[in-house]
């Protein structure tokens, strides 16, 4: 709940003016309607972008669902435009996942923070947990038109059918239709809702979100139509899933005051040290003890009980008190492998390198980073490096020069791999860069998700990987330039072949076509490929 | 043996016949997938030796291999092939071209490229002189000729193409000297001369024809412009051979120069397969020495400073075993350590005449020459 001083009513006269009579101005505001002036947070700045974001706060959706019932997605993405209503756009979004149970519909849907990844330290796409609601109140505030949910969680169950809204008062669903009907599908969960928004081609448009999405979920099944009527499929190209990522508690050294206060009230250990022991991770009863006591607290306090300036000690004693960092293997990288399939089914290349680095740390939250390049082919020979970003899968399509992977990029010496790079800029070259964080806390710049925030180890990591990436792209490049010396070699003799052949007939009889023959055939031996071809 | 092998002009079949098999070797190496070569005479420093017994720079044995499949060497190659197509057609045809010709006959572009078969004369003429050495042929017997240089007056009479030619009525030019003077162009006739001036410029000789200096002392004047050419030193070769006359080389004091004279004495690096039948052993250095300025008393304002290129120049002479002599190296050192060079026109100094009325009758009467 966020407290705010409405100005609308300035003291006409320079009265003193009692508190009394200012509290008659204060008065509590929802979620709903903060969000409502706020929307530019949540990724509904513009009409072009809300349909990016609501179309992408489904897709993550429906890919998480997925995966989380160990099915390989089917996602349908349709964006149809509004008859006689040029500024608003339907869009609807169905997958294969699990389906949501029919008392659960109104709430997923139509109540903000309300889900249940934000409490979670997992690696999921969505993290915030606002992302469809959101988009469900835009759409509500924006045509006043309810979402209309399907959902179904087995074959034998039946499909139920919902109209939503959210009333902005209170943050609750409210439901204007609920009906059982018949849906073809085993399970899975379809979205319609009609918000106003504008399609537009190119850089971060819904058709490339979709692409990077493919590239980067290499497992998933994509089929798309704008609303030109064009149908686009990404087909999967893997049948593996990515491994199910493992939940873990979170690391003292990534907990935050306002966190470990919540925590502390909700925990049902009774102790502070079992509270230490049992919410956190690598946390023995040995390192538990030592934290009581650099922050001067007893071991056998309620948690509950303990006030700011207490959490305000712990939160010290944490940082003076040495612990391991924490376990790694509960991310789930895509893998070398499965970032190069993704990237050729996507992208026509000559070369491709993928690095998947090992785990990392920062600020006790567990992370790994992946960069996977294309080079050559149909990418543009003359222009700035294009740059894929992604953070747990999902494409970061706005604020590019904010993010720390841009800028270990920048800091990244191309020139050392055969890549012309002019100061402070993108490399230039035919050659596309992918880079891919997986973190059970991704730390965005803000709460539209788009960029992440500049740890050192974060972009250290970036850079490693690039570089390691970098290292492959450079005898690949070495190759290609010798490959392109013994072209010109080759063409040189060819050049001077006929001239010597007419040189050589005047001063004695030969077959000319045989000796022409034997020329070319021995120019192929000694260039490109050619046994002898470097004399 | 050699020397009078080359001294007749051989059978013209002989020269067609190595460029033949020259051009056999390629298109057998082509037949058996290998890379195609020719091989040449190295013709640089390092592939030449002085003959100490004869005092002649000798070419050596050390072959340099050009192939066709090397991107460095297939142009040469090409080159090559080439002239000694056209050299082959000049020979069949019985007709003669100056090297400057046959550098056209030659240059065109090749293919649909961008590229010329030769872009400078200076590339055709090095490619003529690989062929000579590559075939053992010389460049007459290629039937090519350079532009005649170089100039002679004095008493003889002497026979040039057929036409009757008195070298002491040739005006103030002097009979200008061909590239080729071989006996079935050039025949001496009657010589009165008792011996051979050969000065390095030009503008010295006239200053010596003007003076009449070479009836005075029953001499035969000669310039090479320069550097001198095959023609004249081939004439001189065979002025000194047949007419057993001595020859005295007089050219500018500086490292040059004295490479000028060494040419004439010992035969030159470049053209070391060339010396048997043109280096002359018995030529002698008449000036200027780097002494003559104090013997001769010239004053300070004749000298120049040597340059970086006269300096290291004269330190790469003064190593080589044709310059080992005694008198050479102090002659060599003396410039050297003066850090100055004279040249010929300094004489004039001490009075325009002074070089053909004092300073040569010295230094040949008094045999001040180095060896």
């Amino acid at each position: 709940m966020v407290q705010t001083q409405l100005t609308d009513n300035p003291p006409p006269k320079k009265e003193k003016i009692a508190a009394e009579t200012l509290a008659q101005n204060q008065r509590e505001i929802s979620v709903s309607e903060f969000f409502l002036k706020n929307r530019h947070l949540l990724g509904f700045d513009n009409p072009r972008k809300a349909l990016l974001t609501a179309v992408k706060e489904a897709v993550d959706n429906s890919l998480d669902a997925a995966e989380e019932m160990k099915v390989l997605p089917e996602i349908k993405v349709d964006i149809i435009p509004v008859k006689g209503e040029e500024s608003r756009i339907i869009v609807r979004v169905e997958d294969n996942g699990p389906g949501i149970v029919k008392e659960q519909i109104p709430r997923i849907f139509a109540k903000l923070l309300y889900g249940s990844k934000f409490h979670k330290m997992k690696q999921s796409r969505g993290q915030q947990g606002i992302g469809v609601s959101a988009t469900v109140m835009y759409g509500q505030l924006t045509t006043g038109k309810p979402a209309q949910i399907t959902s179904k969680i087995a074959p034998k169950k039946p499909a139920h059918y919902f109209e939503l809204t959210i009333n902005t008062k209170n943050n609750e669903p409210v439901i204007h239709k609920q009906e059982v009907v018949e849906w073809e599908k085993d399970h899975g969960t379809k979205i319609e809702l009609e918000l106003e928004a504008k399609y537009l081609k190119g850089k971060q448009s819904v058709d490339d979100y979709l692409k990077e999405t493919a590239i980067a979920n290499p497992h998933a099944h994509i089929i798309y139509t704008n609303p030109e009527g064009q149908k686009m499929e990404f087909p999967r190209a893997t049948e593996q899933l990515p491994k199910e990522p493992k939940e873990i508690k979170p690391h003292p050294y990534g907990v935050e005051l306002g966190m470990l206060m919540k925590m502390m009230g909700e925990t049902k250990a009774r102790t502070l040290l079992s509270f230490l022991q049992t919410e956190f991770c690598r946390v023995s009863s040995k390192v538990a003890k030592e934290i009581i006591l650099k922050a001067n607290l007893v071991e056998d306090v309620k948690p509950i009980k303990l006030g700011r300036q207490e959490a305000d000690n712990l939160m010290k004693a944490i940082k003076q008190t040495k612990i391991f960092a924490p376990p790694t293997d509960c991310l789930s990288p895509i893998g070398e492998e499965t970032l190069i399939k993704g990237l050729k089914k996507e992208v026509d290349a000559e070369f491709y390198a993928a690095v998947t680095r090992p785990p990392a740390v920062y600020r006790g939250n567990p992370f790994q980073l992946e960069v996977a390049l294309a080079f050559g082919g149909s990418l543009p020979l003359d222009d700035f490096v294009r740059l894929l970003r992604f953070a747990n899968r999902v494409p970061l399509l706005y604020e590019q020069g904010s993010c720390a992977i841009t800028k270990a990029i920048l800091g990244t010496a191309w020139r050392n791999y055969g890549i012309s790079q002019s100061r402070g800029s993108l490399p230039i070259a035919p050659l596309m860069i992918m880079v891919h964080l997986s973190s059970v806390w991704v730390p965005f710049t803000s709460e539209s998700k788009e960029a992440i925030a500049s740890y050192q180890e974060i972009i250290k990591e970036v850079k490693l990987a690039l570089q390691e990436c970098g290292r492959q792209l450079a005898s690949h490049i070495r190759k290609i330039k010798k490959r392109d010396y013994e072209t010109k070699r080759k063409k040189v003799f060819e050049l001077y072949m006929d001239e010597l052949v007419e040189s050589l007939s005047s001063l004695t009889h030969f077959d000319k076509k045989k000796l022409k023959d034997d020329l070319l055939i021995i120019a192929q031996k000694r260039t490109i490929g050619g046994e002898d071809a470097s004399e | 043996m050699q020397v009078n092998k080359k001294e007749e002009r051989r059978d013209p079949k002989i020269t067609t016949i190595k460029l033949k098999k020259a051009a056999e070797n390629v298109v057998e190496e082509a037949h058996k997938h290998k890379n195609p070569y020719i091989d040449i005479p190295v013709r640089s420093l390092s592939n030449v030796h002085f003959n100490e017994q004869q005092s002649i720079i000798e070419l050596g044995k050390e072959l340099q291999r050009r192939y066709f499949f090397n991107v460095a060497q297939a142009k040469k190659f090409l080159q090559t092939f080439l002239i000694a197509s056209a050299c082959k057609t000049l020979i069949d045809s019985g007709k003669t071209t100056s090297i400057r010709d046959l550098y056209y006959m030659t240059k065109h572009t090749i293919g649909d490229s961008n590229e010329n078969t030769f872009d400078d004369q200076m590339d055709s003429d090095l490619i003529i002189e690989d062929l000579e050495v590559t075939i053992d042929a010389l460049r007459e017997e290629l039937n090519l000729f350079a532009s005649n240089r170089g100039a002679l007056v004095g008493p003889l009479k002497l026979i040039d193409s057929g036409d009757k030619i008195d070298c002491s009525k040739m005006g103030s030019g002097g009979w200008s000297v061909p590239s080729i003077v071989e006996k079935n162009l050039v025949e001496f006739e009657s010589c009165e001369a008792k011996f051979i001036l050969m000065v390095e410029k030009d503008a010295v000789w006239r200053r010596l024809n003007e003076d009449k200096f070479w009836k005075k002392h029953k001499c035969i004047l000669i310039h090479g412009q320069g550097m001198a050419p095959r023609g004249v030193r081939r004439l001189l070769f065979r002025l000194v051979n047949e007419l057993k006359l001595p020859l005295y080389v007089f050219v500018d004091n500086d490292p040059w120069g004295f490479y000028i004279y060494s040419v004439i004495k010992q035969g030159s690096i470049n053209l070391a397969y060339e010396s048997q039948r043109m280096a002359v052993p018995s030529a002698k250095f008449l000036g200027l020495s780097s002494f003559d300025k104090d013997i001769y008393k010239l004053p300070d304002n004749v000298t120049i400073k040597l340059n970086e290129q006269d300096k290291s120049r004269a330190k790469q002479i003064i190593q080589y075993p044709w310059f080992k002599s005694k008198e050479w190296q102090k002659e060599l050192s003396h410039m050297l350590k003066q850090g100055v060079k004279l040249e010929l026109e300094a004489l004039s100094a001490k009075g325009i005449s002074f070089v053909t009325d004092t300073y040569l009758p010295d230094k040949i009467n008094n045999k001040k020459w180095l060896d």
